[in-house]
């Protein structure tokens, strides 16, 4: 007999047995030990038919291929760039995705991007650990102008999201702010007034708190209703 | 003369208050205060990072770097000396090794995940305290790990078995044996078991069970205060 030792949407520690029975599947951030199914993050439960996982409440990046990334540039050598993007390691974008203008051979490179810049990206290729290919070739992948950066944990970016862009665009419409946000928990956003700018940064600031709570989007409505008239 | 009541009256097999909290250092990744009686530990952990010197870098998982440090106030009047010494070095290793069994860093190849342990205040069992903060704080910096490890000193004072020893036990008259363990209670694995003493077979055994129920107790009151942490009272 297969059955669930927690309620769903419930949060558990690493280590916590979820499930019971083989008839459950292990998800992420779930591992199977004999017949129980158990955590190894603090995360909330999530089901889907059979399969059992936990949407983790923090955590590392893990760089995949196909994500688009925020990135700080912190290496300008002869064939590219290096990117710090929240990962141990850095990031290679090389000449060849990073612009379809022509760069000449030997070309000054900071002349593009230089240290301290940050650049949209996407990840093309995980080849190891060391070893992350970045390109700039795409819709929305740019060297991002003045603005400010903010980072959150990596697991909270979809809440930042929302659904189908349902929060960001929230963010946007209330503080007229431009918002851009990487996989990897780097937002940028860059608004004509300051203190829009505050504004969507201590909105994006409760979105990370409480993001574990649900019904966020229509309390997010109305925080960002009562603090508008204050701009 | 006999031990036939504890120096401040708890029961033999009764820890002291605990307290636990996470979330302590808002600029860390994860962070977790751990207080037993009079002891009070805080973990902050940092990382996954790049490790250097690259030397140390193991190509196929993550290293845990563990650092124990007492804090100059800390102790009982003398102050304590600043910067790493020979105790010190030996606590960090044996916290790591504690640590090492339900941490996972496959995923981090060539990276350090760093756990610094402050300890604020000490009255005894200061590793056992170390080791239940910094086990909480990796959890709560959302470090993959297999169970939580949850830690307590046991031991003989007065003929007696006793859990949880203050400091005044540890230097009552006559010997006092330390035993500081820590246990994965969902695994039953022991990672940790360091013997300052002389004991018996038998009070040996005594002394490992009671330190176990000591530390499932102990577990409840890490996994409330992680649960706490996203508002879940239960």
């Amino acid at each position: 007999m297969s059955k669930l030792l927690v309620n769903e949407k419930e949060i558990v520690v690493p280590g916590q047995e979820i499930a019971e029975g083989i008839d459950f599947l292990p998800g992420d951030d779930v591992i199977r030990d004999k017949d129980k199914l158990v955590s190894t993050k603090l995360g909330m439960v999530s089901l889907n038919g059979r399969l059992v996982r936990v949407v983790a409440l923090n955590g590392p990046y893990l760089p995949k291929r196909g994500d688009l990334v925020i990135g700080k540039v912190v290496g300008v050598g002869l064939g590219g760039w290096r990117v710090n993007i929240g990962w141990p390691f850095e990031a290679n974008l090389s000449v060849k995705d990073a612009s379809s203008d022509f760069i000449e051979k030997g070309a000054d490179l900071s002349k593009y991007f230089n240290y301290g810049d940050y650049v949209m990206v996407e990840i093309i290729n995980v080849s190891s650990f060391k070893l992350i290919d970045l390109s700039m070739k795409g819709p929305g992948l740019r060297k991002l102008g003045s603005g400010r950066i903010l980072r959150v944990p990596s697991p909270k970016v979809p809440r930042i999201i929302g659904k189908q862009g349902s929060m960001i665009g929230l963010i946007k419409d209330y503080t007229g702010c431009k918002v851009s946000v990487g996989q990897n928990g780097f937002i940028w956003l860059s608004g004509d007034d300051p203190k829009k700018e505050v504004l969507a940064i201590k909105a994006i600031e409760k979105i990370e708190a409480e993001s574990h709570t649900s019904g966020l989007t229509d309390r997010m409505k109305t925080y960002l209703e009562s603090e508008k008239n204050g701009l | 003369m006999a031990y036939d009541k504890r120096l401040d009256g708890r029961k033999f097999d009764e820890l002291r208050p605990v307290e636990a909290k996470v979330g302590v250092v808002p600029r860390a990744v994860g962070s977790a205060m751990f207080k037993i009686g009079k002891t009070i530990a805080v973990a902050a952990v940092h990382g996954p990072r790049e490790l250097y010197p690259a030397a140390f870098q193991n190509p196929t998982s993550g290293v845990l770097r563990c650092n124990y440090n007492m804090m100059a106030f800390s102790g009982s009047g003398d102050r304590v000396r600043p910067g790493p010494n020979r105790r010190s070095k030996e606590i960090s290793m044996v916290m790591e090794k504690a640590l090492m069994p339900v941490v996972d860093l496959s995923a981090y190849p060539g990276s350090v995940v760093d756990v610094f342990v402050e300890l604020i205040q000490t009255d005894a069992g200061t590793r056992c305290a170390g080791i239940c903060a910094a086990a909480m704080a990796l959890a709560h910096a959302g470090i993959p790990m297999k169970d939580l490890v949850s830690s307590v000193a046991v031991g003989r004072v007065g003929g007696k078995i006793v859990l949880d020893l203050s400091k005044e036990e540890e230097d009552y008259e006559g010997h006092a044996t330390d035993i500081a363990t820590a246990f994965s209670i969902r695994t039953g694995q022991v990672t940790l078991l360091q013997m300052d003493g002389p004991l018996t077979r038998e009070e040996l055994k005594k002394a490992l069970e009671l330190a176990k129920k000591g530390c499932e107790d102990i577990k409840k009151i890490q996994t409330a205060a992680l649960k706490i942490k996203y508002g879940d009272s239960k």
